[in-house]
């Protein structure tokens, strides 16, 4: 199958991705190629077969459920571009 | 002093231990050999000598007034840069991570500095694990330091190179598809998969949370079984975390009599490098003459590991990497207006071409009307792979292979083909996609003399089983040995 431009900008948007228009192209080629290399799995019969969802069947695991406040608040902040105090900052979400 | 560097990981550990050498002349042993030859190899991304010598005279003070030492006493540490160690940057060998201080110690690090393991540095990898030559990392191109024209693999490329050129005792890497067992043959150094959830992935900056897993790269297994022994076990900041695996221990070699040996047909395919096969092969000879017995299996749905691994992987990837948003981890797009350019201009600007086309792969396998047909099938294609081997185990009780189908290759061989890339992969990712235990190990040099690996692959939570096969293997077929040919 092809994947179009448009298929490559609807794709972006939803991965909050700005592409330019070069980008565009070169991945809608790029991504045809690689989805036809998997077409091959469309021919192996899966009907009885359950997805896999624990790798090694892995159980839940349970815990109290009391808040263990991590040990250094600043160091996680400091990371930050932009903050006020203790609080992360963001642009205005409309224009 | 050169002769420390030489040592094994084991090996020095006792001998800082006794005393015998301290724990800062084998930290500056190493540091001198890293100021020779990193301009050569660019392994690193951070070299932590400050506060590694600080560390090492803390570890001598402290024998010196009668502390007893831990099993890693002084040993140099590197590690892969999407590991975090507090106070010290993890980029993932992004650009979106550039600046990006760790707020905390991974668990493995946790563990690693309560053995008294001396950390030197964080090493280059392929942006976010994605990549089989670090030819996709953000910063440099590390070289393979038996030909620097040749890529280390990747993604776990500065650590498996460090290693072979002793710029460290032993390193950690990741391993989602094959990201330390792959760099681990084309650099000549031993490279261990543990099976998922034996060691913890509190710390790693996660790629595909339900392949990837942390283990060692060193050059004996005797040191791979000592790192293993320290970074595995229970950790309850892990869900995924095994609740009951057995304790991991330094084994001892053994004899291999009675131990059945597979070696699946589906592996020795055209495609196939003659001279990597012959090798392998040899090897296999090896264990024949140790006592093993060497029969043929199937794995049958190998040839769909690619197609659905690159299904899987990315899916995942496309949700974990939502995170990098420009809020609240280094870079941001200032250019960006509202909150959604933000986002947009952050992502689109801060992540090289591999990653977008990853985050694009997955977004599309997981988007409305594709589900089912790429994700839910490539799970329903993994539940078929993990059967695979079930069987197999319940012949043999270690499957033999190539670790890589072809020999270390030169940089840009591959670059301009995303699917000649992940064909590197093909040996290496059923393993993750069944979380089975799996190591890769030198098993000789090609006639250019570039090295060439041979893979170990056991049932879950039987690495003691697959890493005495190895030692024994080690032992009867020592490792070719990195002659000094660099500067």
């Amino acid at each position: 199958m092809s994947v179009s431009d448009d298929d490559v900008r609807r794709i972006a948007k939803l991965a909050r991705l700005r592409l330019t228009d070069d980008e565009v192209r070169l991945y809608g080629g790029q991504l045809t190629k690689i989805l036809d290399a998997m077409t091959e799995l469309s021919a192996l019969d899966t009907s009885s077969v359950a997805p896999m969802t624990s790798v090694l069947g892995a159980v839940n695991v349970m815990r109290e459920d009391v808040p263990r406040p991590f040990e250094d608040r600043e160091a996680l902040l400091a990371n930050a571009p932009d903050r006020d105090g203790p609080f992360f900052k963001v642009r205005k979400v409309r224009a | 002093m050169s002769l420390l560097t030489a040592l094994s990981a084991s090996r020095l550990a006792e001998a800082v231990r006794k005393g015998e050498v301290t724990a800062e002349a084998a930290a500056q042993a190493y540091f001198d050999r890293i100021e020779r030859l990193e301009p050569t190899i660019k392994a690193f991304l951070a070299v932590t000598k400050e506060t590694a010598l600080d560390q090492a005279r803390l570890l001598d003070k402290k024998r010196k007034d009668g502390g007893k030492l831990g099993v890693l006493a002084g040993v140099p540490v590197a590690l892969k840069d999407n590991i975090q160690v507090k106070g010290v940057e993890t980029t993932c060998g992004s650009k979106i991570l550039k600046g990006h201080i760790a707020a905390y110690d991974a668990t493995v690090i946790r563990r690693l500095k309560e053995s008294d393991a001396v950390i030197v540095g964080k090493t280059n990898p392929d942006e976010f694990a994605m990549g089989s030559s670090t030819e996709n990392s953000a910063f440099q191109n590390t070289t393979n330091p038996w030909d620097p024209a040749c890529v280390p693999g990747g993604s776990s490329s500065g650590s498996a190179a460090a290693t072979a050129a002793r710029l460290c005792a032993f390193s950690l890497g990741s391993d989602t598809g094959g990201s330390i067992r792959q760099p681990a043959a084309f650099c000549g150094v031993v490279g261990l998969k543990p099976t998922y959830g034996l060691v913890s992935r509190y710390g790693l900056v996660a790629f595909a949370s339900s392949l990837d897993q942390i283990g060692p790269l060193t050059r004996t297994v005797e040191d791979s079984a000592l790192a293993l022994s320290v970074i595995g076990g229970h950790d309850p900041l892990d869900s995924t975390s095994a609740v009951n695996a057995p304790q991991a221990t330094v084994p001892i070699p053994r004899d291999l009599k009675g131990l059945r040996i597979g070696l699946p047909r589906e592996y020795f395919i055209d495609g196939l490098d003659q001279e990597v096969e012959k090798s392998v092969r040899s090897a296999v000879e090896v264990f024949k003459s140790l006592g093993a017995t060497v029969v043929e299996v199937s794995l049958p749905h190998t040839k769909y590991a690619i197609a659905s691994y690159y299904i899987i992987a990315p899916s995942e990837a496309s949700s974990n990497l939502a995170r990098f948003d420009g809020i609240r981890y280094g870079f941001v797009d200032r250019s960006a207006s509202t909150l959604e350019e933000v986002y947009e201009f952050t992502r689109g600007a801060g992540f090289g071409p591999e990653v977008k086309r990853r985050i694009m792969l997955g977004t599309y396998a997981l988007s409305a009307g594709y589900y089912d047909a790429y994700y839910a099938k490539a799970q329903r294609v993994r539940t078929l792979m993990a059967r695979d081997f079930k069987e197999a185990f319940k012949q043999v009780d270690l499957i033999a292979a190539p670790t890589t189908p072809t020999p270390p290759f030169r940089f840009g061989e591959k670059t301009d083909d995303p699917v000649a890339m992940y064909l590197s992969d093909v040996f290496t990712i059923p393993s993750n996609m069944a979380g089975n235990a799996s190591l890769s190990m030198p098993c000789g040099l090609s006639a250019k003399g570039l090295p060439l690996g041979v893979q170990l692959i056991a049932d879950a939570f039987q690495e003691e089983r697959m890493l005495s096969a190895a030692r024994a293997f080690e032992a009867a077929r020592p490792f070719p040995v990195l002659p000094e040919v660099l500067p």
